[in-house]
């Protein structure tokens, strides 16, 4: 719980900044209609403490799952959380600001990689524990010392900054535009991670390279089993993510995207300086993919470069679209999605009497094409006007915006633009 | 002198290809203002197709015909039937449905042909030729830049001197004039994009043999680098494209020919394609500043 408490004071200033901001509510006709909008609505209760007693919610619930849950589903479930994360940062991004990213899985890799770094430059300047006596593991006679339990929150905070920063190259170089710029530039980001692991001597190539992650603390015993500690620890993390983004959302930031999104011009001339708001979407839509591929690494406890292929990039696209732009209860919908598609499949396909080739054809690729099935059709029913989920949840917030939305008259004409 | 003769006349051979490529995605540009991120896929689908003509039936001439016509059927299916239904101004959704199809291609692909690599053979041998003791290129990258040359002129006559050419570029620039002028603008789309997909299946053919094989993913990194072909000439002109194409080529050649890693070419186009971005984002070719609307 060390966690929500800890970025809740992290998060006072944003919310603070949008309580000290009622002199630009004057200013800003334009946004008023989507942010402001939706305020009252919200209830004049303390958003933050809402948002934390939510987040405490989420991961007690996710703690309760971790025990309903099979424990083969165990990995499934945390790969859930982490990708979660992600898909809440790509859904702020496509939702609210109308960006495309084809390359988060790339900036998951940056995420991934500088953890993985960190932490095990941090286990070689021996801040590390020794193996506690009698929680013999199968190794136990070469039980090595392992990482200092406070070396996993550095390592994924480095992993997240290291996605901040090259998210904010990638923002920046195409700040100015609208378009296809942004998607191609995170494309070819999102093919580099193969080669440039292959390149940069440190990462590996394809084998890889082993993380020396904290384990479980020894006094908890085999009633949590080290998987489902590092489901939970997950759980924080994404939790962390989520409260954050939820902050930001309701904040000036939100605001302004929606703002921008709806109608440039317009957001510019209530002084909305448009450029750096979509690049601060793209940052943050970024540090969430860090902390996602950090994460994913702690709980496998190695970084290969497959692991962030362009096809994952694609998996993330079709969680966002099919949980429905914008909300975040609609990213977690999207992101089961994503998991469970895959594993279904390879069960369904391991269920059929056809031959070994044919059958690795199809477990291969079959969760491919479904999603990228689902993500043709909802892409074409409009983005925006899917989502059940938002029935349930996504109404509180943005709703004005949304239905100016699906007149399709107030998007800006495409084009190159300063 | 040797070594950067042979890597210009090597670079100039696959930017030829990577002309045609991003040529391709310039027309999709002009008459959809969409970048058809689909593009490669559905150039390795027809590449795969013509492969299996060519090994079955007969020979890679044969391939190399039928292949833009399998591009064209899957280009203009893809905008008749998904991406005209989003109406003009949904970019980003075609950009979504785009790389829906792209998954559902490539895991077509994937499930009929598997993933393994296949060695696509050459017409004409891929060996270089030493001529006085300086190695140049060899007979097939000839063949290629003639074909990918040809296809260059072919399109620029086409739409500089043809009936149509003219309504193809009165629809992508003038879109309710040529209406009024009785041009069927969604016709002309359609066409545009049958053009292109078509022209992006002749590319596949003729770049896939220079070592990049076939697999399902064989083009993504052709598109990338088309791509930032295009952006560097500038997304709306054709003589960019085809210029910016060969400058790409080069810049490829020389980046990894001089470190002889295979592994930088993807690197030294995301690192080029920052650059343009960060330094001329409208192109050097571009018609100046694009409507601000």
């Amino acid at each position: 719980m060390a966690g929500p408490q800890r970025s809740g004071r992290g998060a006072g200033p944003q919310r603070s900044g949008r309580e000290a901001g009622p002199e630009r509510s004057g200013r800003g006709a334009g946004p008023q209609r989507s942010g402001r909008g939706s305020g009252p609505a919200v209830g004049t209760g303390n958003t933050l403490a809402r948002h934390t007693g939510l987040a405490a919610a989420v991961v007690a619930v996710g703690v309760g799952l971790s025990y309903a849950l099979p424990s083969s589903r165990l990995f499934g479930f945390s790969q859930f959380v982490a990708y979660l994360a992600a898909v809440a940062g790509l859904t702020v991004l496509i939702g609210l600001s109308g960006q495309l990213s084809i390359g988060h899985a790339g900036l998951m890799a940056v995420g991934g990689y500088a953890m993985a770094l960190t932490q095990n430059l941090l286990y070689d300047q021996g801040f590390t524990v020794a193996p506690a006596p009698g929680t013999s593991r199968v190794f136990a006679a070469v039980a090595e010392p392992t990482a200092a339990p406070w070396t996993l929150p550095i390592s994924l905070l480095a992993g997240v900054l290291a996605a901040l920063a090259v998210g904010g190259v990638l923002a920046l170089a195409t700040a100015a535009l609208r378009g296809p710029y942004l998607a191609g530039l995170t494309l070819a980001f999102g093919l580099v991670v193969v080669p440039a692991s292959a390149v940069i001597s440190p990462l590996r190539g394809e084998q890889g390279l082993r993380v020396r992650v904290p384990r479980m603390p020894d006094g908890l015993g085999p009633a949590v089993g080290e998987t489902r500690w590092r489901a939970w620890v997950a759980l924080v993390a994404t939790a962390v993510v989520l409260l954050l983004l939820a902050n930001l959302v309701r904040g000036r930031l939100g605001r302004n995207l929606r703002a921008v999104r709806d109608d440039e011009v317009a957001a510019a001339l209530c002084g909305i300086p448009v450029a750096r708001t979509r690049v601060l979407a793209f940052v943050v839509s970024a540090g969430t993919a860090g902390m996602a591929g950090g994460v994913y690494v702690y709980l496998t406890s190695t970084v290969l470069p497959g692991y962030f292929g362009l096809s994952l990039s694609l998996f993330l696209l079709v969680a966002v679209v099919l949980g429905g732009s914008g909300g975040l209860a609609g990213a977690a919908w999207g992101t089961l999605f994503i998991v469970a598609v895959p594993i279904a499949t390879t069960e369904v396909v391991g269920g059929l009497h056809v031959g070994p080739v044919l059958a690795a054809r199809l477990a291969g690729n079959l969760p491919l094409a479904l999603l990228g099935l689902a993500l043709v059709v909802v892409a074409l029913a409009r983005l925006r006007d899917h989502a059940a989920v938002r029935r349930f949840v996504g109404r509180r917030r943005g709703e004005v915006s949304e239905a100016r939305d699906d007149t399709g008259s107030a998007r800006p004409a495409h084009g190159i633009r300063q | 002198m040797d070594r950067f003769l042979f890597l210009t006349i090597d670079g100039l051979a696959s930017g030829a290809v990577y002309a045609v490529f991003a040529l391709s995605l310039v027309l999709i540009w002009r008459a959809a203002r969409i970048v058809n991120f689909a593009q490669g896929a559905i150039s390795v689908a027809a590449a795969y197709v013509a492969w299996s003509v060519g090994t079955h039936v007969g020979g890679w001439w044969l391939g190399l015909a039928l292949a833009p016509l399998v591009g064209a059927a899957l280009g203009v299916g893809l905008q008749r039937t998904a991406l005209r239904r989003l109406g003009p101004d949904r970019h980003l959704e075609a950009m979504i449905v785009a790389l829906g199809v792209v998954m559902v291609v490539q895991a077509v692909l994937g499930m009929v042909y598997g993933l393994q690599y296949e060695p696509m053979a050459t017409p004409v041998s891929d060996d270089v030729l030493v001529v006085g003791g300086v190695s140049t290129t060899s007979p097939y990258r000839l063949l290629v830049v003639a074909v990918a040359a040809s296809l260059v002129v072919a399109v620029a006559l086409l739409f500089a001197r043809t009936r149509l050419g003219l309504r193809l570029r009165a629809a992508a620039t003038a879109a309710e004039i040529a209406r009024l002028s009785g041009i069927s603008v969604a016709r002309m789309t359609t066409i545009a994009w049958g053009l292109a997909t078509g022209l992006a299946a002749f590319a596949a053919m003729l770049v896939l043999p220079t070592g990049l094989g076939l697999t399902p993913t064989a083009m993504d990194g052709v598109f990338i680098t088309a791509f930032t072909a295009t952006v560097l000439g500038g997304l709306d002109s054709p003589l960019g494209a085809v210029l910016g194409g060969l400058a790409v080529g080069l810049v490829l050649d020389y980046a990894t020919g001089y470190a002889s890693d295979p592994n930088l070419a993807p690197l030294a186009v995301l690192g080029l394609l920052l650059a343009v971005l960060l330094v001329r984002p409208r192109g050097i070719f571009s018609p100046g500043p694009a409507r601000r609307v």
